[in-house]
């Protein structure tokens, strides 16, 4: 019956569900945003990863080992860092991590007026592709530690 | 004189030192390299100060006098790495303990 | 299976931390990298006028339209220093799979 095993109350544990929704999207919004304001991808994975101990503290040992999957943690990594390598690979037609989407007219193709501005969101090129990887790698990297270290059990 | 940021800046560094080479503990002599990499990151950060300079962002800036973007980028992949660290480093003092059953950096082991 | 402590089988127990043996030669040590410590700090350029700080106006100046974000530090990080940040998102994926490896893995 100890915390390790039940967790906290069930207040705790209710509100630790309601607020794991509001974090996760202020982490999604310092990713998204990260070529216009301060942060990027490895502070808001870091804050997204916040979401991890949350549920740690609230559920105890027993409930947490079973609901957040390690191999899926371990995927989610492999993708993110593959994908942020693949992102510098294909600017390979002049250079190694060339800005390759800048001058075309896609999604994130626009370009920026010289001077203060109010940000625009469609611009930057292959910086927000390259945040939203590195994010992903982050937040699966910190919460994976999280998981194995709380819930590791000792060899008999 | 020597800048206020500088000083904090060796005593960090300083306060570290001493955790690392007096206690026996190792969970303490991990705490003791984080507290000399927080302190690295920020001498890194202070290195790059103008005077009454603002955040090197163009979105609504009010001037265009700003601090130097270099090393906040260096220290953004510091603090992660030193991060990264730690995690190992308290991983490896749980299986000592779970092996030995105790964290006393001074005794001596025999592997059986 | 755990491992014998040198003092049950024995033998003797080596220096504690803070007795006379060995305190003179650490407290030398601590003394003489203080030193270094306060010498490198006085010698660091004034705080508030970087000296070198050419790259950085070229950054500032030419960031914005180069790479067509408003965040410096993000043009740096991922554009004109990516290959840092190539080997930085490395090295946390090789911490994340030591301590994978360190506390057991993918047992039930």
């Amino acid at each position: 019956m100890s915390f390790e095993d039940q967790g906290l109350s069930f207040i705790v544990k209710n509100i630790a569900c309601v607020l794991a929704v509001p974090v996760t999207i202020f982490g999604l919004y310092i990713i998204l945003h990260g070529h216009l304001t301060p942060g990027g991808g490895f502070p808001g994975g870091a804050v997204m990863a916040t979401v991890a101990a949350l549920f740690a503290v609230a559920f105890g040992k027993g409930i947490f080992g079973r609901a957040m999957r390690r191999d899926f943690l371990l995927m989610l990594e492999s993708i993110g860092l593959g994908a942020f390598a693949l992102l510098a690979f294909l600017g390979l037609g002049s250079t190694f991590f060339r800005n390759w989407l800048l001058g075309t007219g896609l999604f994130f193709g626009n370009a920026v007026p010289f001077g203060a501005n109010p940000g625009f969101l469609g611009t930057a090129g292959v910086i927000p592709l390259m945040n939203i990887a590195v994010g992903l790698e982050v937040f699966a990297a910190l919460s994976m530690v999280v998981v194995l270290i709380f819930s590791s059990e000792a060899k008999k | 004189m020597i800048s206020s940021v500088f000083i904090a800046v060796a005593c960090l560094i300083g306060l570290g030192f001493c955790a690392l080479v007096f206690k026996r503990n190792l969970i303490k002599i991990a705490m003791a390299i984080v507290v000399m990499g927080s302190a690295a990151n920020l001498f890194l950060v202070s290195l790059g100060y103008r005077e009454n300079a603002i955040a090197p962002i163009f979105t609504s800036a009010p001037e265009l006098w700003m601090v130097l973007p270099t090393p906040q980028s260096l220290t953004l992949t510091s603090i992660v790495i030193s991060l990264a660290v730690s995690a190992l480093m308290l991983s490896f003092a749980i299986i000592i303990y779970r092996q030995y059953g105790s964290l006393d950096s001074g005794k001596r082991r025999l592997s059986e | 299976m755990r491992g014998k402590f040198a003092a049950e089988a024995g033998e003797k127990v080596a220096v504690e931390g803070n007795e006379r043996n060995g305190r003179l030669a650490r407290v030398a040590v601590l003394a003489s990298f203080c030193a270094f410590i306060l010498l490198a700090m006085i010698s660091v350029h004034e705080a508030g006028y970087p000296d070198a700080a050419q790259m950085d106006d070229y950054f500032i100046e030419n960031g914005q339209v180069e790479t067509g974000s408003n965040n410096i530090v993000a043009a740096v990080t991922f554009d004109y220093r990516g290959f840092d940040t190539l080997g930085e998102a490395s090295v946390l994926f090789a911490a994340a799979t030591g301590v994978f490896i360190a506390m057991g893995g993918l047992k039930k």
